[in-house]
């Protein structure tokens, strides 16, 4: 019996800031004290603020201590552990109260707006101890339906409760799974999107870091509803730590014979195996991924047919995310008007965030549908740091668009995201300051789906490389206004002709950025300015003759020898040498040196 | 997995481990001083037993914690006890057994134990 727990991030953010020898560091410190027997150490899935990783908590006192370093192990367990004295020098914080006594992390802005259905588990149990998922009522759910329902009434209780999918697009997850129980087959399969690829997204990566078996368990579950009896995980093989946890999850699973033959005595089978993706965007569309586990070139086809009419080797298939997925236990043990009294009339429940860009606290977090843009950002995402203002958030990744500061009160729902010209995505949530510019943003992403379309349909292959360099012109100053008018129509034309999810939805950074920031465009083009000063192309150096003091310091830090002046007399840069690396600015003790 | 009580048997063997995790507002507070001077007098194997027969009575919104000196070594191992709504309770010159029945006679059945306080030991 231990009288301590010593919780560790393992999520990938604080394994990169080196958690594991916090761990291993904690371990030796608690042996040669001699506590081995009374504290616990475990490593466990993410807790969301990132940013302040890698991040301890001890139990029961529930002290959340952040930006731990290794050398600050041995004062944790001789002050902590041994003499219960918190160090408060490392506490988090935001929970410290006025009397240096601890509030717990529900009362923090970050948590306390929060709601965790998918992240339920994540930070709070060692994702590679089963028994830990099922202290939690783990397994109960899937237990639940094999004894209790039907796998009529099991799709029915996923109809009610109006969960849609979570990546992106947003179909009821109950009617996929009616279609695919509808067709008659002598094989089914269910299969799971890990393909997690947008960029600054890393929900489903942390759901299968901290709760692998939430998956497994929900798998199986949409297995006995659709009458299938063999699953596939798709995962990137750039999430080692996940891929890692899912397998020790699945064989605890079969060990336990959760999964495998006659599941709780009920005469059903399943099992899963995992498939790695190497690193194609267009492998999470999900023809394109049924046809790389296949083990073919991930290439997406016409749709209909669908999945669940033909799928997987030509079988009826369901196809979920990773945090749809998680959702799905807690929702056949709590029932669906518990799930339905949550988020908005068409969007039941939560959304996980990965929030990213020009935000104090980076990280992951769930809130209920409906919650507003500025809720996110500036409550629990703590604003924007460096005293700069709120520009944008771009939501939904490549495929999706901006939310400009004008509508930062809109509540998130799949709706309104559409109405806006964005899209709830995966759940990647980028925010801008002043310093971004908008273009810029829509050729980041635009030049991300042109490396990552396919090239099977010439529309995605052909018109997104065009709209580059078109969007390349603009941000070279050498746009005219009659390019943005063939934008526009380009993109229009790109939506309608692309094969797949990649082609049809690669515009929306563009359009979103042009229906909200035309502007900006305009600058570019017709007065051949960056109004963020972002465009290397559009931007140049200057030396302020009122504050230099000729100290020489940039022009002794210039790579590229282009700034010349005598000592105490002002420096010049000279403007056709300067390659706008910007290492002046920074040197600049008197900020003498300006961009513009 | 043959049957839904095959799984609660497990659930329920590993709760304990888990539920501190989730415990942090709880009403009752045991405090065990593991200062030098408690560990000096004794105060982990106090500390240990608390845990333990916490645990084995399965008590629920009880945490059991460490405090650093609260100034009265002399009358170390102290345990305090803080409930919610109540006068705060130290016992002190504890042991291991003293520890079984102070979480007995007082969390479990709602009495101090007075023979155990530091007003009963006054030098």
């Amino acid at each position: 019996m231990y009288r301590s727990n010593v919780l560790v991030c393992g999520g990938t953010g604080c394994t990169s800031s080196n958690s594991e020898q916090i761990i291993d560091a904690l371990n030796s410190e608690i042996t040669a004290q001699g506590l081995e027997k009374e504290i616990n150490v475990i490593r466990t899935g993410c807790f969301g603020l990132c940013a302040l990783g890698p991040i301890v908590v001890v139990y029961p006192e529930g002290a959340f201590y952040s930006r731990v370093s290794s050398d600050d192990v041995k004062e944790i367990v001789s002050e902590h552990l041994l003499k219960g004295r918190i160090v408060t020098r490392l506490l988090y914080q935001e929970t410290v109260g006025e009397d240096d006594t601890i509030k717990s992390l529900g009362e923090t802005d970050f948590y306390k707006q929060q709601m965790r259905i998918a992240l339920r588990n994540c930070g709070v149990i060692n994702p590679e101890l089963i028994d830990e998922y099922i202290a939690l009522d783990g397994y109960t759910a899937l237990g639940k339906a094999l004894t209790e329902m039907t796998p009529q009434e099991t799709i029915d209780v996923m109809l009610e409760s109006g969960l849609r999918g979570r990546g992106g697009a947003g179909f009821p997850t109950g009617r996929k799974w009616s279609l695919a129980a509808a067709n008659d087959a002598d094989q089914k399969y269910v299969c799971c999107n890990a393909d997690e690829g947008d960029p600054g997204a890393f929900m489903d990566r942390s759901v299968l870091e901290g709760d692998p078996h939430s998956v497994i368990e929900a798998m199986a579950i949409a297995g006995y509803a659709i009458g299938a009896t063999q699953g596939y995980i798709y995962i990137r093989a750039e999430y080692p730590i996940a891929v890692r946890r899912l397998q020790i999850a699945i064989d605890q699973a079969r060990e336990y014979g959760l999964l495998g033959k006659n599941i709780f005595d009920s005469g059903f089978d399943f099992d899963l195996d995992i498939r790695l993706g190497a690193g194609a965007f267009v492998c999470g569309e999900e023809t394109a991924l049924m046809v790389s586990i296949e083990g073919r070139r991930g290439e997406p086809r016409v749709r209909p047919p669908y999945p669940a009419v033909k799928g997987l080797f030509g079988k009826p298939t369901v196809l979920n995310n990773v945090e749809t997925y998680a959702n799905i236990p807690q929702i056949i043990l709590k029932g669906a008007d518990w799930f339905k009294s949550i988020g908005t009339e068409k969007s039941a429940g939560t959304k996980v965030f990965a929030l990213g860009g020009k935000i104090t606290n980076t990280g992951l977090v769930e809130v209920p549908m409906g919650t507003t843009l500025r809720t996110v950002v500036e409550e629990i995402g703590g604003g924007v740091p460096g005293g700069h203002t709120f520009k944008a958030a771009q939501t939904g990744g490549p495929s999706g668009g901006c939310i400009p500061s004008s509508l930062i009160d809109t509540p998130i729902d799949y709706d309104n995201l559409l109405a806006i010209g964005s899209m709830m995505g995966s759940g990647g949530l980028i925010v801008m300051d002043e310093t971004t510019c908008m273009v810029d943003i829509a050729k980041f992403f635009l030049d991300f789906t042109v490396d990552e379309s396919c090239g099977k349909c010439t529309p995605c292959r052909v018109g997104t490389k065009r709209l580059l360099e078109l969007l390349d012109k603009v941000t070279e100053g050498k746009g005219t206004m009659e390019d943005i008018d063939r934008m526009e129509e380009l993109c229009y034309y790109i939506k309608e002709n692309s094969l797949c999810g990649l082609g049809q939805t690669a515009p929306n950074p563009v359009l979103s950025t042009l229906q909200y920031y035309r502007d900006e465009y305009e600058a570019h083009v017709k007065e051949h300015r960056c109004p963020a000063g972002q465009c290397k192309a559009l931007t140049n150096y200057f030396i302020l003759e009122d504050k230099c003091v000729g100290c020489t310091l940039c022009a002794r830090n210039c790579p590229v020898d282009a700034i010349s002046g005598a000592v105490k007399k002002t420096h010049v840069i000279d403007t056709d040498k300067c390659i706008k690396c910007g290492v002046c600015q920074e040197k600049c003790k008197f900020a003498a040196v300006v961009k513009r | 997995m043959k049957s839904l009580e095959e799984l609660k048997a497990i659930r329920d063997k590993a709760r304990s481990s888990v539920e501190m995790r989730e415990n942090t507002d709880a009403e009752t507070r045991v405090l065990v001083g593991m200062a030098t001077c408690g560990i000096a007098a004794g105060a982990r194997p106090v500390l240990t037993s608390l845990v333990e027969e916490v645990a084995k009575r399965n008590l629920k919104n009880v945490m059991v914690t460490q405090t650093g000196c609260i100034g009265i070594c002399q009358y170390e191992p102290v345990v305090e006890v803080v409930m919610a709504g109540k006068e705060k309770v130290t016992y002190v010159n504890m042991t291991a057994e003293k520890a079984v029945r102070v979480v007995n006679d007082h969390l479990v059945n709602g009495n101090v134990v007075t023979e155990y306080t530091i007003g009963a030991n006054k030098q």
